[in-house]
């Protein structure tokens, strides 16, 4: 456990002083804040800043996570010719990518609308579940790029698959729930869709906002199904737990090739 | 201090241990040579950890490893390039590596004093010189007392009188009971330090014993000539006791 912690604290001290990290963190603010200076109230500031968040916060998570993993393969080397587990020297590493970039964001986020005096009772809730959102993809998109630079020894190859893993999840899956929609336009779709909408991690944050945003129907088909099928909290609930497995499954995975691999 | 018993490692098609047999005495210093790529680098990183092997035992002081990191406390590596994170001072990695040991023993400082690496300490090690580097990659092994030093090519890229403090070190070690390997492509270079001798080809011991026990069995007269006749034959085959 201490191992994890010393771990930990390096590379926090390490990532947070890395300009990326900050310009990100930068980006989340300038926007947060220009769109409460346009728009004025914090839902729709909120609402704007939704399609940010579930498109940029897994590119830039998996780009530089993929990059992270590569970059830190001098420090593994080192500790782990040190009395130093596999597992806690992984978990340490985890944490020091995903705790950096949630923060980035959270802070991005959360100091314009409190500058703006711009969470009340209505906001609040949004607030919290744009932030559960951004921080849920940051882990899952931090373990998918675990899970790659793992896997794919390569550091150019790896961060091709990476930036085709994005897209395949954002631009190419959008289309095919457009094409799964119009092809099979006269057969009862709901069921198929919610299927879909697990199946990727991106819509599954999109759904968890839309769903309290009543403004589902605009936001694509499956949020209009996921509404009227699992409404409310019990959607709400579904939603976070399929992204907490889409952390945590490729995670595992990502665990053991790590545990296994050779330095 | 460890006993290595039919280790196999291959790396995609590459075979590079081939049913490996070895035993390092405690307290001595072995000298583990062979050409380039025969195998010795990935014998180091298997006793670390830091490989796998596909198959075959390492016992370590009377325990099989198995996974466990705790025997590398008594580890001290210096591998044949150190690649450090970029930013780091030498200070940085010393105290790094200090901190995840959890080491509260006194520091063995005589390498950074010798190399005089005190004013070089705080600089990044990516603006130092390869061997510089090395220095203080020697340094860092020395630094926890460790009962086994693992040295892979520590002379290559050290000026001749760097290489020769670090040689001394060595001798000075093993009196205080250490133990330690050493590898190297260039035999000549370890002939005056080490106790025992244990030549690889193609991931296989063909011969381990003491010089005396070299010389006699290839009937040659000088350690080069004996490793050479064993490179050429292979047939040295003179298992010590």
């Amino acid at each position: 456990m201490s191992t994890i912690l010393k771990v930990v604290r390096y590379e926090l001290r390490n990532v947070i002083r890395n300009r990326w990290v900050i310009t990100y963190a930068l980006f989340f603010f300038l926007t947060t804040e220009l769109l409460l200076r346009l728009g004025g109230s914090t839902p729709r500031a909120l609402l704007s800043l939704l399609n940010v968040v579930v498109l940029l916060i897994p590119l830039v998570t998996i780009v530089f996570g993929t990059i992270y993993w590569h970059g830190s393969r001098e420090f593994t080397e080192l500790l782990l010719a040190q009395p130093v587990r596999r597992g806690s020297l992984f978990h340490g590493l985890f944490a020091g990518l995903v705790l950096p970039l949630s923060l980035a964001f959270v802070m991005g986020v959360a100091i314009p609308l409190v500058l703006h005096r711009g969470i009340g009772r209505d906001s609040a809730a949004l607030l919290i579940l744009m932030l559960v959102a951004g921080v849920s993809l940051t882990a899952v998109f931090g373990a998918i790029a675990t899970l790659i630079a793992g896997v794919v020894d390569d550091r150019l190859r790896a961060l091709g698959v990476a930036l085709g893993v994005w897209g395949l999840m954002t631009v190419a899956w959008d289309g095919l729930i457009l094409w799964t929609t119009v092809a099979f336009a006269n057969r009862p779709l709901e069921g198929p869709l919610l299927v879909m909408t697990f199946l990727n991690p991106v819509d599954l944050a999109r759904v968890l906002l839309t769903l309290r945003l009543d403004i589902s129907a605009m936001m694509g088909y499956t949020g209009a199904v996921f509404t009227r099928i699992l409404g409310g909290w019990t959607g709400t609930a579904a939603a976070v737990t399929g992204l907490a497995a889409w952390a945590i499954v490729p995670g595992l995975f990502a665990l053991r090739a790590f545990k296994t691999r050779d330095f | 201090m460890i006993s290595a018993r039919g280790v196999r490692k291959r790396f995609g098609r590459i075979e590079v241990l081939n049913g490996l047999d070895l035993d390092i005495e405690r307290g001595s210093i072995t000298a583990i040579v062979g050409p380039n790529a025969s195998g010795k680098t990935t014998f180091n990183r298997i006793v670390l950890g830091l490989v796998r092997a596909d198959a075959g035992d390492i016992v370590f002081d009377g325990k099989r490893l198995n996974g466990d990191a705790r025997y590398r406390e008594r580890i001290g590596y210096m591998p044949q390039i150190a690649r450090y994170p970029e930013n780091l001072s030498g200070r940085d990695v010393m105290s790094l590596v200090r901190d995840v040991r959890g080491d509260r023993a006194l520091l063995d400082e005589e390498l950074v004093d010798l190399f005089t690496l005190g004013p070089v300490l705080d600089k990044p090690l990516r603006v130092l010189s390869g061997g510089m580097r090395q220095r203080i990659n020697a340094a860092l092994a020395f630094l926890f007392r460790s009962d086994l030093l693992i040295l892979d090519e520590p002379t290559a890229g050290l000026d001749p009188i760097s290489a020769g403090t670090l040689k001394d070190k060595m001798r000075r070690e093993r009196e205080a009971g250490r133990t330690i390997i050493v590898t190297s492509h260039v035999l000549s270079e370890l002939d005056e330090v080490a106790d025992r001798i244990a030549f690889l080809l193609d991931g296989v011991v063909r011969f381990s014993g003491s010089r005396d026990e070299l010389l006699r069995a290839t009937g040659e007269e000088t350690l080069e000539r004996s490793v050479a006749a064993l490179m050429r034959g292979g047939s040295g085959r003179a298992d010590a006791p």
